[in-house]
């Protein structure tokens, strides 16, 4: 094997097909180990102050929260927009590599569309208590009622319920469709009684036979097809919320490509942040190698450049456009009460991902978990800096004002950070983190490729003994 | 009870790998059969082509839904906001169309996925109860075996030439596959 062909290897050591199953089904098969336990009790616990605190909030209202005139908007709005980002990279990783043809996603595209459920659960809580009297939140579907009237379809706050609505809807499907075959290795791999019967359920009696793999895979794709607009759409339509506004900082026409690129960016940062503790755990650096990390790397290069760019365009707008109220959000941004934010921000966003110019350091797993951190901080408060300090400060001084943060923004914040953790947590525990089957075609067509370029060198794959 | 008593299902060969199913594929057409499944743990690039599949109409019926949900959003949208409950905000047209674009969007592309999950269930004959399931080899179907199933329904089929056809086609572990 020459260095090139070690290179492009995505699955190593040329694992036979059994191998595969073994490898990603055994995590799900084995006795729940200690770590399982404890760290499921600390994002359990975070999780429980995230529930307490709704719960409080229902009760209080939503004055517990900083939020005031002029702020209206604050930590809420800010964590539905940074969850909501996350998803996206899960949805580009799954959809949109998928019909470019794009193999490195394979080992991936499990782990990263889970992400994306488990982030769009994030951020529905957001919108949903926020309303202040949020048993009403049905008022939003339109549905036949006795007061005789409809939603107001030409709101963007009224899109955001379709769109995020469908983006999770389709996300759960795309997901479950891929699961399906994999659910079938679980099945028939399965010891226990009850173990078999609720596999064999969610396995649909597959069976994998030419009819189903055919429609399986045209299904697949046609899901790959319309999620693929999706990745652009969702944020682009969260983007709307503000850029309709004429608020100065808000009302701005680069808001949807800005709004999508950061959103992948983060995503990108958040895939990292997951799969690098889990890899290193669960062993599976044979499918998730550095090859996969040095392409991630370069993703959030290029759209940490592209957002960047975008800051870089909307501080000229603001310069050029001759806006008063404009310039002022900008310079109050960098240089007013909640300038420590605009640069965490940048150093972060703008500075920190530069140095993924060097191939050691995209290839170097510490330094890209301390950058993924980083990342992920950025994004939240470039969130903060679009929503509070365009808010704080807009046309008349005699309106200013300021947010501070109380203890239920922070430990909001932080409980939903717990209730992503622990889904992400039951779902390595009783799901294959990697798809069995698209790992198996992926590696009998490496396998293959290497027999035909060497052959004798390698066994067959698939060969029964 | 005694096989004589029970009905035969079908007959069950492995395979070795798939390259020799995709052969066995060939050869199942050329001798005539049509009903027959061919079993892998991953799709198989060309297989279906080589055991005579059709096209899947999962897409045809994909776009009806998506063409369904774009006409009902829009049509929601504008008796809605146009001619049942108008409402003065900003100034802003009754019936606007830029405006209406983004929840017709969603809504083509909801019903759209559900209609290709929907109908991919449909199609791929989801059913838990199926006659290879009775075979002890068979789960390794979703590991690493690859298995070709004549099903008795198939004009051609009789349970000793279909195994002996199956035989010589290269397949290993030759079952019969009775049920009730």
């Amino acid at each position: 094997m020459n260095h090139t062909d070690q290179h492009d290897t995505l699955v190593l050591g040329a694992p036979s097909l059994h191998q595969v199953s073994e490898d990603i089904s055994h995590i799900t098969e084995r006795k729940t180990p200690r770590w399982w336990y404890i760290a499921i009790t600390l994002s359990g616990s975070m999780m429980l102050v995230l529930i307490g605190m709704i719960g409080w909030l229902f009760y209080k209202g939503i004055g517990i929260w900083g939020n005031n005139t002029p702020v209206g908007w604050a930590f809420d709005i800010t964590n539905f927009v940074f969850w909501v980002g996350i998803g996206h990279a899960g949805t580009l990783i799954s959809a949109v590599l998928y019909l470019l043809r794009q193999r490195w996603r394979t080992s991936i595209n499990r782990f990263a569309e889970a992400m994306t459920l488990f982030a769009v659960i994030c951020a529905g809580i957001w919108p949903t208590i926020h309303t202040g009297r949020p048993w009403y939140d049905y008022w939003l579907l339109p549905y036949p009622n006795q007061m005789g009237m409809w939603p107001q379809f030409r709101s963007p706050l009224n899109w955001d319920v379709f769109a995020v609505g469908t983006y999770f809807t389709v996300s759960l499907l795309f997901w479950y469709t891929g699961l399906i075959p994999d659910l079938a290795t679980l099945r028939d791999r399965a010891k226990g009684r009850i173990r078999q019967i609720v596999l064999g359920i969610f396995a649909l009696g597959w069976r994998g036979s030419q009819k189903q793999w055919k429609h399986w895979e045209l299904a697949y794709l046609i899901l790959a097809g319309i999620a693929t607009p999706l990745v652009l759409s969702v944020h682009s339509v969260v983007s709307t919320d503000f850029a309709t506004s004429i608020i100065p900082g808000w009302h701005s026409t680069i808001f949807p490509p800005y709004f999508v690129a950061g959103a992948i960016f983060s995503g990108f940062a958040m895939v990292l942040t997951l799969i690098i503790p889990a890899r290193k755990i669960f062993g599976m650096e044979k499918y998730i190698t550095l090859n996969h990390f040095d392409k991630m790397a370069k993703v959030i290069l290029l759209t940490g450049m592209m957002v960047s760019f975008a800051y870089l365009i909307e501080i000229f707008i603001a310069w050029y456009s001759g806006n008063p109220y404009e310039r002022f959000t900008f310079l109050n941004r960098a240089a007013g009460p909640y300038t420590w934010g605009f640069w965490i921000m940048i150093t972060c966003n703008v500075v920190v991902p530069q140095t993924l110019w060097f191939r050691k350091l995209r290839r170097s797993i510490p330094y890209l978990f301390v950058i993924s951190l980083l990342v992920n901080v950025g994004m939240w408060f470039e969130r903060f800096n679009i929503i509070v300090t365009s808010l704080h400060r807009d046309f008349l001084p005699s309106s200013w004002g300021m947010f501070r943060p109380t203890i239920f923004d922070l430990g909001m914040l932080a409980g939903s950070f717990g209730l992503f953790l622990t889904l992400f947590l039951i779902f390595l525990r009783f799901l294959p983190m990697i798809s069995i089957s698209e790992v198996k075609k992926l590696a009998f067509e490496e396998q293959e490729h290497e027999r035909n370029a060497h052959p004798r060198a390698t066994p067959e794959i698939g060969r029964s003994s | 009870m005694s096989d004589s008593t029970r009905k035969v299902q079908g007959v069950l060969a492995e395979f070795s790998g798939p390259k020799e199913l995709t052969e066995a594929a060939h050869k199942l057409r050329e001798a005539g059969y049509s009903r027959f499944e061919l079993h892998s743990p991953f799709p198989i690039s060309g297989l279906a082509h080589a055991a005579g599949e059709k096209r899947s109409y999962v897409s045809f019926v994909a776009g009806v839904a998506a063409f369904l949900g774009i006409s009902a959003g829009l049509t929601m949208q504008v008796w809605m906001n146009g001619v049942d409950y108008p409402l003065v905000v900003s100034g802003k047209p009754f019936v606007s169309i830029q405006a209406f674009v983004p929840i017709i969007f969603a809504l083509g592309v909801l019903l759209a996925a559900f209609a290709s999950v929907l109908s991919l269930l449909v199609f791929m004959r989801w059913r838990y109860h199926f006659p290879t399931f009775s075979s002890n080899n068979f789960p390794r179907f979703s590991d690493d075996a690859f298995f070709a199933y004549i099903e008795a329904q198939d004009p051609k089929f009789d349970a000793q030439s279909s195994r002996e056809f199956l035989e010589r086609a290269g397949g290993q572990r030759v079952e019969v596959l009775v049920g009730p």
